[in-house]
């Protein structure tokens, strides 16, 4: 293609070019002159029609578009309007309504591109001008093309089994469908099996859990894959391919009947293993189980304190006692499995705020002051007091400090609000009063109760005779003459005064942020962080539950701070979109596949080596691209030494007119 | 006269290799001799510039035209040529896409002159005499053609209807050229390079030796290995360019157990020969690791030299930036 043809008229023989330009309400409209961009486009070479319209997206905006190609004999289409994340397929299915093939289409973003991020009016409308010119060059190269179908494999991976995880997966399976349950650790449940109540209706956290949890592990649909983490996934939307990581857990899970025997004949008479459950409030030995209800009910030993890993030189009472089951093998090592699925929730979770990074507050440093996490243990029946609020000194508090926001809404830590806090405390202070008749200090910064119930709960709180106090704790400190106590200093906002109120037993309100390892999640996915670290949604509003990975779902505090209520609503919207997904049966793809041209391939294999997906294998001296494995990457594309190597929709024709018609005015 | 279709041949900026092509035609050039009157070949022919200009337009039936396009008297003759003949043919590397000459578009003039006429070690030239323009002396003159700041392929300065690729164009494809012409029959469509439009793997004879996977950790130079005379030369670790280089010339550099160097030039749908040749070969480099690459590509000395050997005026490159790449002046003197 010489410069000298392709100013020549039309290029492709003669298409018949219509280019619409949108207003977006005023979003496109205020910084681009629409009415001049769309004099410019009816100026270019194949251009029959130019428009420019309110709304291109509207039902009237698109009966334009099929109009117009059935009365003009249109048969390229370009749209100038917002990203095509958004209507790409919206005008594609227009065009097709109207009777062309809808990759006769270019869609050019001039509100992202432009209007969005430009003031000036003139240089916003010059950009958006070179932009339709590109598109207008481009489409001109368009080939029919027909869209791929790949059918949905039905199975779908779950990745984490807190209270989303285990919603999505019961969802799932409720509904006939295969699910693979992947748990890091030892037993599903997540930060909920935690808990002792919920609020605002103070119902039992393990009462309405354990019972979902027990499901999970009998349903004939989940497969749970407890202290496993996926390493790898590879494939695309419907024909994903999971590599799951299994740790050791020393015990053979389907001979272990979780009679728990083992544990209580273990050579160490006392646990001396701070229980990580518990956080680390009472003790538990090198064989054990997470906690009572714990699911799968299957022991597990930790290789660091059980006496044979470290000197092989045990009694080894537990595999006596195990006797004819036989389950403890402390041989097991590392395995690999691999799972077909078509469909991914990531509902990993999060993790508490470390309250060792405000070392104003004294945490881990002053022995009364707690977590609210440790008080949540604390207070729960189950928990290493069996539910008595007893301090690390043994006595019971008789004043309890509350401060909120512990690393939420504070730019030194994060900035955003973690949204639990406000309504965890309350229930807390509550839970404390309630059974130690303790005087109770709250000190906030707002009291965020935006929820069904939760302003009355606040209420009833109050009148319970809990303090309320709106000032931030600058510092937490003992008090003078070694009582045992700490002092919390505060600015009291309503009085107007500093006050300094000496209390037994202080609770920080740590904040949700995201798991420490979600950057490896993210990257492992393919999907994408918002600043402060938690998964993106495809779209704030309307797609609360994508990602801009296809078949990847989003459920729980891993894509913002949420609540149980919430959690459980959106993995029900997970599921509810991935059953979309597989009840559809297939997925039409893009398609942007490469291909080798035969006759014109010299085998000189470059490709096949860089194909991230394996797609392309050699065969009689000729590479061959596997369309179904082919995502469009376009690497073969641009290696191919000999340009033998072509892609639908990236053809180079299209993209080096595009170039042209972008650096026109350069 | 004679009757015979009338054929001739032109040296603009090359090494004259492309002129002993023809002669290593051997006696398939008697054949061609005895075929067609060649009207002018200034190398081997007696002839005049007068004799073309007092030609009718388009009276020559082809004119081969080797070498790219340096100085005004190289881009007087194409253009004159041009217009005497029905067909003009770039002939070989240079006039193709520039060749070795057209390297010099990594410098401009003065650099290039400075060189050239003061400073390589066996230059003497202490009054710095430069070449000029114009000369006078009693009232009689002399001149040299200007000197551009650039080199470009012969399609830059006029319309080539045929490109005979190689450097020099291998009597195969000289044969298939010619051959081609004189019948006049099934001619392809201008622009076309009368080669063979696959890269070279396709005839090289080592193809199959080569793996799937080629991982380099260290390129190597002929002169520093003992190299293999049937295995693939880049899984040997030599920078072979066969996978970037149109096919036609038979492997000859290969079958004497020497790397491609890409005279053939891209195939037809390659728009930036070095851009290419330069990404098959970096794909081999079998590190992650940004520091190792590069210190595996350290071991690829003059990359521009390497990858666009022959091809740096057709290239998206063309030149070194310089504000007027096309300027001729007179060269500066004392």
């Amino acid at each position: 293609m010489t410069e000298a043809n392709l100013s020549a008229g039309n290029g492709n023989g003669s298409p018949r070019i219509g280019v619409y330009v949108c207003h977006c309400g005023t979003n496109i409209s205020a910084t681009i002159d629409v009415v001049a961009a769309r004099d410019v486009a009816e100026n270019l070479p194949g251009v029959v029609l130019s428009r420019e319209y309110k709304y291109m997206c509207s039902d009237p905006g698109q009966e334009i578009i099929k109009d117009d190609i059935r009365e003009l004999g249109l048969d390229r289409i370009v749209v100038a309007s917002c990203s095509p994340c958004l209507h790409e397929e919206t005008f594609r299915n227009a065009i097709a309504d109207g009777g062309l093939n809808p990759y006769f289409f270019q869609m050019v973003n001039i509100r992202e591109h432009a209007s969005w991020v430009h003031k000036d009016i003139k240089a916003a409308t010059a950009k958006a001008n070179d932009l339709i010119r590109a598109a207008v060059r481009r489409v001109r190269f368009h080939r029919p093309l027909e869209a791929r179908r790949v059918p949905i494999d039905p199975r779908v991976l779950v990745v984490g089994g807190g209270i989303a995880g285990i919603h999505s997966a019961l969802t799932l399976a409720d509904a006939g469908k295969k699910v693979y349950l992947v748990e890091r650790e030892p037993s599903i449940g997540g930060h909920m099996a935690m808990f002792d109540k919920t609020f605002p209706t103070l119902d039992c956290a393990a009462c309405i859990l354990t019972p979902k949890m027990t499901q999970v592990r009998a349903h004939p649909n989940i497969e749970v894959m407890t202290m496993s983490e996926v390493v790898e996934i590879d494939g695309f939307v419907g024909n994903y391919r999971a590599k799951i990581k299994h740790k050791p857990r020393y015990i053979l899970e389907d001979a272990c009947v979780g009679c728990l025997e083992c544990i209580d004949v273990c050579v160490f008479r006392n646990g001396k293993t701070p229980d990580e459950f518990n956080l680390g409030l009472s003790k538990r030995k090198p064989i054990y189980i997470p906690f009572p209800q714990a699911v799968p009910q299957v022991v597990l030993i930790d290789p660091e304190g059980c006496i044979e890993f470290r000197t092989g030189r045990c009694k080894k009472t537990c595999v006596e006692v195990c006797a004819e089951r036989n389950a403890i093998d402390f041989t097991q090592e590392e395995t690999f499995s691999e799972v077909e699925i078509g469909s991914v929730i990531i509902s990993t979770g999060f993790k508490a705020f470390d309250a060792r990074r405000l070392p104003q507050y004294g945490y881990g440093r002053l022995d009364p002051v707690y977590t609210a996490l440790e008080v949540e243990r604390l207070v729960n029946a189950s928990g290493p007091t069996e539910g008595e609020i007893v301090l690390r000194d043994g006595s019971k508090p008789k004043k309890v400090g509350i401060i909120h926001c512990i690393g939420s809404r504070d730019k030194n830590t994060n900035v955003h609000c973690s949204r639990v806090c406000c309504m965890y405390s309350l229930k807390l202070a509550h839970l404390v009063k309630e059974k130690t008749d303790a005087e109770i200090y709250e000190f906030f910064i707002d009291m965020r109760t935006g929820g069904k119930g939760f302003e009355e709960f606040m209420l009833r709180v109050k009148e319970e005779g809990v303090t309320m106090i709106r000032g931030k704790v600058a510092e937490v400190y003992p008090e003078a003459g070694n009582t045992g106590r700490v002092v919390l200093q505060a600015e009291d906002t309503f009085l107007g005064m500093v006050r300094k109120i000496p209390v037994d037993m202080v609770i920080l309100a740590t904040g949700i942020e995201p798991q420490a390892d979600a950057e490896d999640v993210r990257r492992t996915f393919n999907i994408s962080c918002s600043t402060g670290g938690f998964f993106t949604e495809r779209h704030p509003k309307l797609a609360p539950v994508s990602t801009f990975t296809d078949g990847v779902f989003l459920a729980g505090a891993c894509q913002a701070p949420k609540d149980i209520p919430d959690t459980v609503a959106q993995a029900g919207a997970a599921a509810a979109e991935a059953l979309a997904l597989i009840d559809a049966g297939h997925i039409e793809l893009e398609p942007n596949t490469a291909f080798v041209v035969e006759e014109e391939c010299s085998g000189c294999k470059t490709c096949v080596g860089l194909c991230p997906f394996s797609a392309i294998g050699y065969d009689e001296g000729k590479a061959s691209i596997n369309e179904v494995l082919c995502k469009g990457c376009g690497t073969c594309v641009a290696a191919c030494p000999s340009g033998s190597i072509r892609q639908n929709l990236f053809e180079d024709e299209e993209i080096f007119e595009e170039i042209v018609g972008v650096m026109a005015n350069v | 006269m004679s009757d015979k279709p009338k054929v001739a041949f032109y040296w603009c900026a090359s090494c004259g290799g492309c002129e002993e092509a023809i002669v290593d035609l051997a006696e398939q050039l008697l054949d061609v001799a005895a075929a067609v009157e060649i009207v002018f070949w200034p190398v081997a022919v007696d002839g005049k510039r007068s004799d073309i200009e007092a030609m009718e337009d388009g009276e020559i039936l082809a004119t081969f035209i080797n070498g790219a396009i340096r100085t005004t008297e190289q881009e007087e003759m194409v253009h004159l040529l041009r217009q005497k003949s029905q067909v003009l043919l770039a002939f070989g590397s240079c006039a193709h896409l520039g060749g070795i000459p057209g390297l010099a578009n990594q410098f401009d003039r003065e650099t290039i002159l400075e060189t050239v006429f003061d400073s390589t070690p066996s230059t003497v030239n202490p009054e710095k005499v430069r070449p000029q323009l114009e000369f006078t002396e009693n009232g009689h003159s002399v001149d040299l053609p200007g000197f551009y700041e650039t080199v470009r392929t012969l399609d830059q300065v006029t319309e080539v209807d045929y490109i005979v690729p190689g450097c020099a164009p291998t009597p195969n494809i000289i044969g298939g050229a010619v051959g081609a012409l004189l019948s006049g029959d099934d001619l392809p469509p201008a622009g076309t390079v009368l080669a063979p439009d696959t890269a070279l793997c396709d005839e090289c004879g080592r193809k199959e030796t080569k793996p799937e996977v080629v991982a380099i950790s260290e390129w190597k130079r002929p002169h520093e290995v003992l190299i293999d005379e049937d295995l693939c030369l880049l899984a040997q670790g030599l920078v072979c360019l066969g996978p970037a280089t149109r096919a036609g010339c038979g492997s000859l550099c290969i079958g004497a157990n020497m790397p491609c160097s890409g005279c053939f030039g891209p195939t037809s749908r390659v728009r930036d020969y070095g851009g290419k040749a330069l990404g098959a070969i970096a794909s081999l480099v079998d590190s992650d690791d940004e520091a190792e690459i590069d210190k595996i590509l350290a071991g690829i000395p003059d990359p521009v030299g390497t990858f666009y050997r022959y091809s740096l005026p057709a290239s998206r490159l063309r030149r070194a930036p310089m504000e007027r790449p096309l300027e001729v002046a007179a060269p500066k003197g004392e």
